[in-house]
């Protein structure tokens, strides 16, 4: 903004503030760099608020300044707010960085975990570098932050690395403001890190020889056996994934039947060699966050049958850590990397417990120790269409807060659901969704509810005033938000918070019809909820339209057994009369009665509107699951079976009372068994299904914006994780009109009813209505 | 509705109302019955539907009911009061089938009914007949039984197989077309609470209690808060009869959940468990006694059950009633 070019400009100087994720990822550093580019004068610091600039310099520089620091930052770094207010010039020289503040306010954000980065990757495999094959290597770009943090200000001494004392030569790369490690708070070497072991888990001794650890892992995996890994955020499993009989042993040992594991691969080659890729996929598996990214198999996969069986995905990612890079290196093919726990449990993460909880899993530990202080698991995201969402958002996202508009009043703690539980802390224009805690009635999981929520409370000084929960009476996380005291409790229906989270996740406050699709949430008027259309806004809803209602024969019996479903839905479709020769009927000879009678007489059988109970009725009656191993499993079997290419559609009615409009589902279900009857290919009744419901769908909505003139939908819910679905109601609804929102940065599931519940109490104070 | 459940719902009301307006050192230790100069004193009222079933009838279950809360108390159980409500024209032929089980109740738990009340109201005004029981029993020994006497490190033990009684009502409405061998767990405890008591003196017997409304798990859960211990259940070691387990199976009900009339939890001192289970075994109606869990210190406050595989969930006291939880 120069007027004029008459001779030299007298230099000016500015004090610029900066907020958001500044601390732990290399900011002073860069902004020296850049400042003393440009040849300007001044200072950085930073504190427990953010990092503070002062720069003097001619007009034109400083303005290249300010536009260098918006355009660029740190790759870690997430600059939320940049200020710049004009104080007197004081003609001072060079640019240096000052020394940290302390204690002035905690709001400056830790980072998340971050994978290992290309420099330091060069220095692992460099026989030259002083930290070759150091299994701890990071800097200010990468390595593990949220995870090991034990305290703001994120500093080594409230870290778990503070146990290890650096030696001279990395104390010095930690006081240079020109190094990569400048105040990299974990940063370490041979001499003076964590220290990487193998250990036999019989007797917790070193296991094999007393050569290199990840040598003797690697040699573990190639004669199949089990191997605990260190990672992040927890312990994982590995087996070599192409072989069959350690796959099968894992599971049989793990407990876990049927649900999918994961599989690192050592590089994008080998990804390709096992999954199609698009742009997109290879961005995320190559990017600093590291999810496991769900993939399209291709055929013949060189993946043992027990590794996904059912499924056409494969859930892939790249190695993170060091170890994973040494491993990968060494081993040089895939890997299971699979959660290190029993069955449903929460993957382990002390030292002391994987010992105890695993000892009977693994057969080996690499292990080390460098505590972890959070449990993080891996973050799942489906990819394909052009479209990317989370299916779990965990290492490598949390504790990155997501922006609340309007913003928190008053602080905000929402409990979230039950299963696949996360909370939500939001401060002003913050919503801290947590990692991933898992199945709250398990009790290690509510141990890491409660001491997660006050780990948040510490980590970004919350004290919540406001507590959103759910409506079900039984969660216990609605339990824990009643037995708070001093806080103003904000009860959101739980369809209302999915509705929610996906207007928050896109930032917009509606109104919309929100279509709402999951298994099942307490609805206000005492059944279960599960296939909603409501006309809803951040500070509440109408419900407009829902799927017709049938009852749950024997409550969550009917959920581990869809059989019982295809009974109830059937027994609608047909008034009770069924058609000769279903062969879901046969399958059930007497107990098909008994578990209708037991519908009938209302006993444990609550009617519900479900979306995904329905799914798992189709999938039962076309013969393809009648129980599941996992929650589910039933609908993702009848996805992924579904043929994609099949456009045609099953036609289901509407019934329209004037203020609820109905979808008949009696109708798909009669069409599903009928062509079930006739011997259609599954491949193909799937389809017509899903087609079918997403058809229905769009033309309840068309209904209800007829009524309402609202022409956003927003869709949410854990059976929007089905893409045949999500993709083909996407494709009606727009083809209708619609804009349409869906999950970008928090899972449709109820891992982001969190961050709605926070929305709605939000917007509720705001509004006055809280 | 949730009200009587005897769940959480249950417990807020308790809490809210009666407590609220009859506060008194006996009546807050909200244990089955008072315990004063050497006399038990408890009361109940019974409300059943079918109003006979397998194994017994609303007759019983009152005398029962009534002997069961002074046994839990350590008295021997000596004289009842019965009060019937009885809707118009309710049939005489039923009146008297239930005084005569009331009759044979009273004798085989030794009990004698000595004063009484009858009260008809308007046809629709009540269903069919309710009935109150209230007993006194004396204190022959010294004891100190508590639910918040639970120690760490003692052990929890249950009289029989659960949930019998609870099922055989369920399927005695007749709406569910379950044809079952299985008949109501009804019974008098008391000549087996004076087979315990005998057995292990001092106050190795920290606690019993009948697993009625809300069955072994919330029995449990008001033992855990009230002694602000943790109960920890072992799945494997719960008794239950298959074809119990059955019928829960297909109703999508955990056994835990479900109400007994004739069984106990006992929570016992570690070194006096072999001497319960014995004189527990002794005797027909605790022939199926075994250890279910132990109390442990911590988590304060909550019941745990470790699975077959190894997990631990949480078992609640339930709020209201079950509903799935899973979305
Ligand atoms: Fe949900
Ligand atoms: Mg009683
Ligand atoms: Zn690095
Ligand atoms: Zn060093």
């Amino acid at each position: 903004m120069s007027t004029g070019r008459a001779g030299a400009e007298a230099p000016i100087r500015v004090r610029i503030t900066i907020e958001g994720i500044v601390q732990g990822v290399g900011f002073r550093p860069h902004v020296h760099s850049l400042a003393r580019r440009l040849g300007l004068s001044g200072w950085v610091g930073n504190d427990g608020r953010g990092v503070f600039i002062e720069a003097e310099g001619v007009p034109d520089d400083i303005e290249r300044f300010q536009e260098d620091l918006r355009r660029c930052a740190p790759p870690l770094a997430a600059v939320h707010r940049m200020t710049a207010i004009a104080i007197p010039a004081c003609g001072d020289r060079g640019f240096h960085i000052a020394v940290s503040r302390e204690g002035t306010g905690r709001t400056a954000l830790i980072s998340p975990d971050v994978a290992t980065c290309d420099d330091c990757l060069a220095e692992l495999f460099d026989p030259a570098d002083r930290r070759y094959r150091h299994p701890f290597v990071n800097c200010t770009n990468c390595g593990p932050r949220f995870t090991i943090a034990r305290d703001v200000p994120y500093d080594r001494p409230a870290t778990t690395m503070a146990a290890f004392a650096m030696c001279e030569d990395c104390e010095r790369e930690y006081r240079d403001p020109a190094d990569r490690r400048f105040h990299a708070q974990p940063v370490c070497c041979p001499a003076c890190g964590p220290t990487l072991r193998l250990l036999g888990s019989r007797d917790g001794r070193r296991a094999g020889d007393d050569g290199d650890p990840v040598t003797g892992a690697v040699r573990l995996l190639r004669s199949g056996a089990v191997l605990a890994v260190k990672g992040l955020g927890g312990y994982h499993l590995a087996v070599d994934a192409a072989d069959e009989d350690a796959a099968r042993t894992l599971r049989a040992r793990k407990h876990r039947e049927e649900k999918p594991f994961a599989v690192m691969v050592p590089d994008l080659d080998a990804a390709r060699a096992l999954c199609e890729l698009d742009t997109e996929a290879e961005r995320l598996l190559t990017g600093p966050r590291r999810p496991i990214v769900l993939l399209p198999r291709r055929p013949g996969a060189a993946v043992a049958a027990s590794v996904a069986p059912g499924d056409r995905r494969l859930g892939l990612m790249l190695p993170y850590t060091p170890v994973h890079h040494l491993l990968a290196a060494e081993f040089a093919r895939p890997y299971v990397l699979t959660s290190g726990n029993l069955s449903d449990e929460p993957i382990a993460y002390r030292d002391a417990d994987a010992f105890t909880r695993l000892a009977g899993i693994a057969d080996a530990f690499l292990t080390h120790d460098r505590p972890i202080h959070v449990r993080a698991d891996d973050s799942v995201i489906a990819v394909g269409a052009g479209r990317a969402f989370p299916m779990r958002r965990s290492r490598g996202y949390a504790p990155e807060p997501l922006r609340l508009s309007p913003p928190a009043r008053r602080p905000v703690l929402a409990c979230g659901a039950e299963l696949k539980s996360t909370f939500c802390l939001a401060r002003g224009e913050h919503a801290f969704v947590s990692h991933h805690i898992g199945d709250l009635e398990n009790y290690e999981t509510l141990r890491s509810f409660t001491e997660g929520i006050e780990h948040f409370r510490r980590l970004f000084d919350v004290t919540p005033r406001l507590v959103a929960h759910d409506l079900h009476p039984e969660y216990l996380s609605t339990k824990y938000a009643r037995e708070l005291t001093d806080v103003d409790l904000v009860g959101v229906q739980h369809h209302h918070a999915h509705i929610a989270s996906c207007l928050a996740d896109n930032e917009e406050a509606g109104p919309v019809i929100g279509v709402a699709y999951d298994g099942l949430g307490y609805g206000p008027d005492g059944t279960i909820w599960g296939g909603e259309l409501l006309v809803a806004d951040l500070v509440g809803f109408d419900r407009a339209g829902r799927l017709a209602p049938v009852p749950m024969p024997g409550g969550t019996a009917a959920i581990r057994q869809p059989w019982r479903m295809a009974a109830a839905h059937l027994d609608a479709a047909y008034g009770g009369t069924l058609p000769e020769g279903l062969a879901v009927r046969t399958r059930h000879g007497t107990r098909w009665d008994a578990v209708l009678a037991v519908a009938g007489s209302g006993v444990n059988s609550p009617p519900t509107s479900s979306a995904g109970r329905l799914f798992d009725a189709v999938a039962s009656i076309l013969g393809l699951r009648d129980t599941v191993a996992y929650e589910g499993q039933a609908a993702i079997v009848l996805e992924q079976r579904a043929d994609p290419a099949e456009k045609a559609a099953y036609p289901a009615r509407l019934l329209d009372d004037g203020t609820l409009v109905t979808i008949q589902v009696g109708d798909l279900i009669r069409a599903v068994a009928e062509d079930a009857r006739r011997g259609e290919d599954p491949a193909a009744v799937s389809a017509r299904f899903h087609n079918g419901f997403a058809v229905a769908t769009a033309a309840a909505c068309v209904r209800i914006r007829e009524a309402t003139g609202v022409g956003t939908a927003a869709l949410s819910g854990g059976v929007f994780q089905n893409r045949l679905l999500l993709g083909g109601l996407v494709g009606a609804l727009r083809f209708h009109g619609f804009r349409v929102l869906t999950h970008r940065r928090v899972p449709p599931n109820d891992g982001g009813v969190s961050l709605g519940q926070a929305a709605v109490a939000a917007a509720r104070d705001t509004r006055g209505v809280a | 509705l949730a009200h009587g459940a005897g769940g959480k719902a249950t417990h807020t009301l308790i809490e809210a109302v009666f407590l609220e307006s009859f506060r008194n050192p006996l009546l807050e230790a909200l244990e089955d019955g008072a315990v004063a100069d050497g006399l038990a004193f408890t009361t109940d009222s019974f409300v059943v539907t079918p109003l006979f079933f397998p194994g017994g009838d609303i007759g019983d279950l009152a005398v029962n009911g009534t002997v069961n809360d002074l046994a839990m108390c350590g008295a021997r159980p000596r004289y009842l009061s019965a009060g019937f409500i009885l809707e118009e024209g309710f049939p005489i032929a039923d009146l008297r089938r239930i005084t005569a089980s009331m009759a044979e109740a009273a004798r085989i738990a030794g009990v004698q009914i000595v004063t009484g009340d009858t009260k008809v109201v308007q046809r629709g005004k009540a269903d069919g007949c309710y009935i109150n029981t209230a007993g006194v029993g004396t204190l022959d020994r010294p004891v100190r039984l508590s639910a918040t006497a639970a120690r760490p490190g003692d052990v929890v033990i249950v009289s029989g197989p659960i949930g019998e009684h609870g099922i055989t009502i369920m399927l005695a409405r007749g709406e569910l077309d379950i044809e079952a061998d299985l008949s109501s767990d009804t019974a008098p405890l008391n000549a087996l609470t004076d087979l315990l008591l005998s057995a292990c003196a001092d106050e190795r017997v920290r606690c019993l209690r009948d697993a009625t409304r809300g069955g072994v798990a919330t029995i449990v859960n008001e033992i855990a808060e009230s002694s602000q211990v943790a109960v920890v259940l072992d799945e494997d070691a719960i008794p239950v009869r298959p074809v119990v387990r059955g019928a829960c199976e297909l109703l999508g009900i955990d056994p835990l959940y479900v109400a007994c009339e004739g069984r106990m939890v006992v929570v016992v001192a570690a070194e006096a468990a072999g001497a319960a289970l014995d004189a527990l075994r002794s005797h027909p109606l605790g022939a199926g006694a075994a250890v279910i869990g132990r109390i442990n210190d911590d988590p304060p406050g909550l019941v745990l059950l470790r699975t077959s595989f190894g997990g631990t969930r949480i078992v609640d006291l339930l709020v209201g009633d079950p509903l799935p939880r899973i979305c």
